[in-house]
Order: C-alpha cells, then structure tokens, then sequence
C-alpha cells in the first residue's frame, strides 16, 4: 500500500523507501482512514439522535441499504483509482436486469438461462466501454456519458418494443425463479436479524477486490495505471488491457446488482438507474479515492457506502422533517468528505 | 464413428449440436412466459377506423419522464382512440417545464388540428397554451392543470381532482379502521403528490406523516419504508403514490414484521394480481386510459359535431377505490398495458 502513497517533496536525503515507519504511521496513511472515522462520528450521531437505530433489526435495513449501493462501489472505486470514471453504471445495473428478465419471458427460457445472457451482455457493454476508451483515447467521461445516454435509450425502446409497456412482464412463476431469487435476493435470519443477502455479495467482492489491489499483480497495475499511464507502459505494465479489465469488473458488479433488482421485484422498471452513478462515485470518493486517480481502497469505498447507507435510513429513524432530507444528506456527505481531507492533509504533513 | 476423413469433425459438430439443443429443450421454462401469455391472449380489439371524418392530426404533449408506466396506458389510450376515429396520433413529453412548452409550440406551427396537453406546471405552459388557442387549435388539457384549463381558453379538462382523490383515501382508511398512516411519496417537490397526501390528511381521523423517498432507487425506496415501519410499529397503513411502490412496500412490511395494511395509487398487472390476494388493501385509479382516450374522442367531437363535455367543469375520471372484489376482472386488462 505503501507503495502508493504520493511521493515526498524531495527534500528528503534518504530515500524514503528506507525509512523506517512506526505502525501508528503506517495506519495513519491508510486511504480509508477519514472515512472510517467519518462513520464512526455519523454512527455516534444518529445512536444518540434517532431512536431506535441501535436496534438489530434497523442496523440490518441500514446494512441492505449501504449493499446496494457498496456492491456497485467496490468496482467503480477501483476503476477511480486506475484513473477512470464509469457514468453509465447505475443505467447498466438497470439494463443487466432488463435483459434477463426480458429474455426469459420471451423465449420462455429458464430463469437462469436470461441471468447467462445478461452476464454475457452486460459483460460486452462493460468491454465496449473500455474498448472505446483506449481506442479512441477519449477521456472516460466522454465515453461513458455516451454509452449512458445510450443506454437510457435502450432500455426505454427495447422494452417498449418488446414488451409493449414501460415495464417488463413478472418472472415470478417461471422455472428457475426460485433459485435464482435464492441467489441473488434472499433474506437471512441471523440471531433474529434479517439480513439480505446482498450484504454477503459485499462483503464478498469488497474481500476479493482489496486482494486483488494489494496481493496481486493486476492490483499493481491498477495502481500503476491511475498514479502515470505512460510512466506504467514504459515499466511494461499493459494499460489497455488493464482499464478494460476494471470496466468489465464494473459491468459483473451491475450484473450482480440488476440481477437482485430484478429477481427481488420480479418485474423492472425500464427507467430506473438514473443518477445513481453519481451515488457510486461519490461513495468511493469518501471513501478514500482520489479523483484524479492512483489513490484509494476497496474497503474506504464500502466505509464510503456505509456512510451512505447511515444517513440515509438514519433521517427517517431520527424522524426529522423530510422536507429537509436532501440538506441534512449533503451536509453528512460533505463533512464526511471534508474530514477525510483534512486527516489525509496531516498525515501527510507529518511524513 | 463413419470412416470418411472429417468424419471426426462432423461427429464433433454432431454432439456440439446435441449439447446445445438438450440445454435449450432443459433451458425452457414449462411455466409462465411469452408462451403463457400468448396462450391465454384474448382477442384484443384490433382497431380499425370506425369513420370516414377527415384524417385530423391530433398532437399530445405531457409532462411525463421517460419510462413512466402510468402515462404509458394514457398513450395507449389516446392511440387506440385515434385509430378508431381516423386521427393520426402525435405524442411527445419531457418532466422538463420548459422542454414541454417548446414542443407545444413546435406542434403549434406545424399547425395540428388538435392539442392535448398536461398542466402539471401550469404557469410555465401558460403562454404556449394560449398560443395555440388564438392560432385556432381546439385545446384539451388531461391530468394535471384542472384550475387553470379554463383561464388558459381550453375546451376542457379530463383527469382526477389530486385533492379528492386525497380525500378519498382518507375516508377509505377511516372506513377500515386504521388509526396511523404513512403516506410514501416517490418526487419530492411534485404538486400533485403533495396534494393527494394533503387530502388524505384532511378526512382521515388518525394520524398520516409524509415518507420522501427516491424513485429511481428501487431497493432503497424498499429500505426507507422499511427503516420508517421498525422505527414506528403503530403504523398500521402505508399509501404508496405509484404502482410500481406497492410491492416494495410490501415487501418491507413483511420484512419489518409489520401488520400495517399496504394501500397504493395507480393500478398495474402486480397491483389487480395483489389485490387479489390480499397483500394490498385497496388501489385508487383514476383510469389513465381513460383520460387519453377521451382527450382523443373529446378533441374529435368537436371538431365533427362542436360537441363539449363538462359544461366548463373538469371531467373527472377518478378516484375509483378498487378492492379484492374488482381487482379479478381487472387484472387481464392491466396485462395488456389499458387499465
């Protein structure tokens, strides 16, 4: 992790490779550090002011809460930090569901044969994207803001054109539908708590994912790619296929995401997803990620969810007046934000 | 194994062939689907002109955002109307107030022969309306905008009093016994919503907080209801304002353990079919396809016959309380995407 850290201002005489750190330091320069003191401080705040957020079964709804939005967090904070923006991923979470859902019921297939087709398409739209990216040589934003306009598109027309509504036709007694649903949206009871199981598809990529960026080759080049491209392609790390690589990690996550939109509703709303990829983003940015990329952690985007998840179910447990909402969110995300600058300021000052 | 020389690959392609046609045979589902529903298809009313009128070309503008289903079956509506009374049918919307006025003018110059327009915001729509009015196009106004249609020089407004059909709600709770409602709205800051969750205030004797939650979110407008139902277990009644909100709803209230009665606005397939079953209490309609296809019919009688309907009234097309008993014969026509 060390290894990613900004650079000294070269007034060192000993290279700062050789300096001996305490462990102190070494916690202090994490990347999710400020986030997860801003979740501390948000928890704090909301068990003192909302009644009844400390029960088990609240902590519960906030943890569903913070999944949905963590799963597709874990991807988007690691295409951040090899340097790149995803705009079309909360429409692609929309657009994987519609497309199992619709293939399915068209072909009268088995559930889990459109649940292929989707990981297989939404894959291709993920590779398409990054594709674009490193022919075209674009920036992201670009990019992705068009394949999200067109994908607002395609999700309208196609299932207009197919199935005659707005919204998809119910899945709910076709083969397969159970199983699927186990998979994907069931409900544990856990010491009388009921948890989704989306919370467990988090906690698992948020695991595979912080493997990935520190005990993998790829994690390095992840690193390497956001911190310099070029620097990265002179030292032979391949580029291309790296930021492919993250974009299609982006697409599985939709898939996993629009799969429990799907089988847990059972029917979709072809206009749905909009504007939640600024909520990914945003995420990941409180959670540690710089914007301008090279910097940031799997785990400080799941903190960065979590602060999310909080705040949200938080206001309604607190009970405050709901005109209100909006305020109160934003503040929360900024001071949550601005505190992690502050903690990453000092400890950089004091290295 | 044949002794030809591609006698390998053929067999290879043979059993590649085979492979996937037992997966597709296996990959199908024997219940449910396209083919249940062609199955059970009714012969639906397939349109055709009922009169030789001149070919009028009637234009709709409304506010609706892209993908709502609920201005979808008034599309539907106005179309099938359209088809039987020879009109060719133009449609056009944007949630946008100042994206909606410009595509009232655009169809303004191009000089229809009929308006239908939405007033959700309607002193942004003001000045288009009246263009229209002094250019000589009949004006209908559908839904939204019952107070100002007849300022702004329109022949009529077809839709549901937001407020009434509040009200109604209200009364509908009172009659089943509910004594703390939550009224869960899906946009914040729409007017309508605000009203009908004003409305139900007024005539319910117990007590109905307003829950905001995000629309586009699926999974977190669930969890929101979900926190306000653990976070307050006397609530023993959720209003959803939109279809699509009931089976979340439901379904937090089953998570929350809740015995709270789950009511909702607007009917879909899922809503008649839960109705049904009795997870939802009662669903409020105030027949959007009625309020298309009447624009459309309303717009042509009087170019026909100068025929007006409501005596400068707003013609109501709700609230209609739809419980268990009607939601059965209902449900075939919210398959086919007209109730």
């Amino acid at each position: 992790m060390s290894a990613a850290a900004p650079p000294s201002d070269g007034l060192d005489h000993v290279d700062e490779r050789l300096l001996r750190t305490s462990p102190l330091k070494k916690l202090l320069a994490r990347p999710e550090l400020g986030s997860v003191v801003g979740a501390v401080a948000v928890f704090l705040f909301f068990s003192v002011v909302a009644d009844g957020f400390l029960r088990p079964s609240s902590l519960g709804t906030v943890l569903y809460a913070a999944s949905t939005i963590g799963i597709m967090a874990v991807p988007v904070a690691l295409l951040m930090i090899g340097g790149e923006f995803d705009l079309s991923a909360g429409v692609l979470v929309t657009s994987s569901a519609l497309i199992s859902s619709m293939f399915s019921y068209q072909m009268t297939a088995n559930v889990w044969v459109g649940v292929g087709v989707s990981l297989l398409v939404t894959l291709a739209i993920g590779a398409f994207n990054g594709f674009m990216l490193t022919r075209t040589k674009l920036p992201s934003f670009i990019i992705t803001l068009g394949t999200f306009l067109m994908l607002t598109g395609l999700n309208l027309g196609f299932t207009k054109l197919i199935s005659g509504t707005v919204s998809t036709k119910s899945i709910a007694d076709m083969e397969g539908f159970p199983s699927a649903r186990a998979l994907f949206a069931s409900t544990w009871t856990v010491g009388g708590v009921e948890l989704k199981v989306t919370i467990l598809w988090w906690l698992v990529l948020v695991a595979v994912a912080t493997w990935i960026l520190l005990r993998t080759r790829f994690g390095n080049w992840i690193f390497a790619v956001g911190g310099g491209a070029d620097a990265a392609r002179a030292v032979g790390v391949p580029v291309h296929r790296t930021k492919i690589g993250l974009y299609m990690g982006v697409a599985f996550c939709a898939w996993v995401s629009g799969q429990h939109l799907l089988l847990s509703f059972d029917v979709v709303q072809s206009g749905e997803g909009v504007g939640n990829e600024l909520i990914y983003i945003i995420a990941a940015v409180i959670g540690g990620c710089l914007i301008t990329g090279g910097y940031g952690s799997a785990i400080g985007s799941a903190v960065g969810a979590l602060i999310f998840g909080m705040t949200g179910k938080g206001i309604v447990y607190a009970e405050w007046n709901p005109d209100w909402f909006k305020f109160f969110l934003g503040a929360m995300l900024l001071l949550a934000t601005l505190l992690n600058a502050w903690i990453r300021k000092r400890v950089e000052a004091a290295k | 194994m044949t002794r030809v020389p591609d006698g390998g690959v053929r067999a290879a392609v043979g059993a590649v062939l085979a492979v996937a046609l037992t997966a597709a045979l296996a990959g199908c589902s024997s219940t449910g689907g396209k083919r249940a529903e062609d199955a059970r298809k009714a012969a639906a009313a397939q349109g055709r002109a009922a009169v030789d009128t001149p070919r009028w070309t009637f234009a709709m503008v409304t506010h609706s955002g892209d993908g709502d289903t609920f201005w979808d079956i008034v599309q539907n509506g106005a179309k099938q109307a359209a088809v039987k009374d020879n009109i060719n049918f133009l449609y056009a919307h944007s949630d946008e107030a100042q994206t909606q006025a410009q595509l009232i003018d655009s169809y303004v110059a191009k000089k229809v022969d009929g308006l239908i327009v939405s007033l959700a915001k309607p002193d942004a729509m003001r000045t288009a309306v009246e263009k229209a009015v002094k250019a000589g196009i009949p004006v209908i106004t559908v839904n939204s905008g019952a107070e100002q249609s007849k300022a702004f020089g329109a022949l009529t407004h077809i839709g549901q009093d937001e407020t009434v059909a509040g009200e109604a709600v209200g009364e509908e709770l009172d009659r089943r016994g509910r004594k703390k409602a939550l009224c869960v709205l899906h946009e914040q800051g729409n007017v309508g919503h605000e009203q009908r969750c004003a409305g139900a205030r007024k005539t319910f004797d117990g007590d109905l907080q307003n829950l905001y939650v995000d629309g586009t979110n699926m999974p977190d407008v669930q969890a929101s209801v979900l926190a306000k139902l653990q976070s307050d277990p006397s609530i023993d009644a959720v209003v959803t304002l939109g279809a699509p909100f009931a089976d979340a709803a439901v379904q937090a209230k089953k998570t929350a353990g809740s015995k709270a009665e789950v009511d909702t606005f607007d009917l879909n397939a899922k809503v008649a079919g839960a109705l049904e079953a009795g997870t939802l209490g009662f669903a409020v309609d105030q027949q959007p396809y009625l309020q298309g296809y009447q624009a459309v019919d309303l717009l042509w009688l009087y170019r026909y016959n100068a025929d007006v309907l409501g005596g400068g009234k707003p013609v109501l097309t709700g609230p209609q309380i739809i419980t268990k008993d009607q939601a059965g014969a209902l449900k075939g026509y919210t398959e086919r995407g007209t109730r």
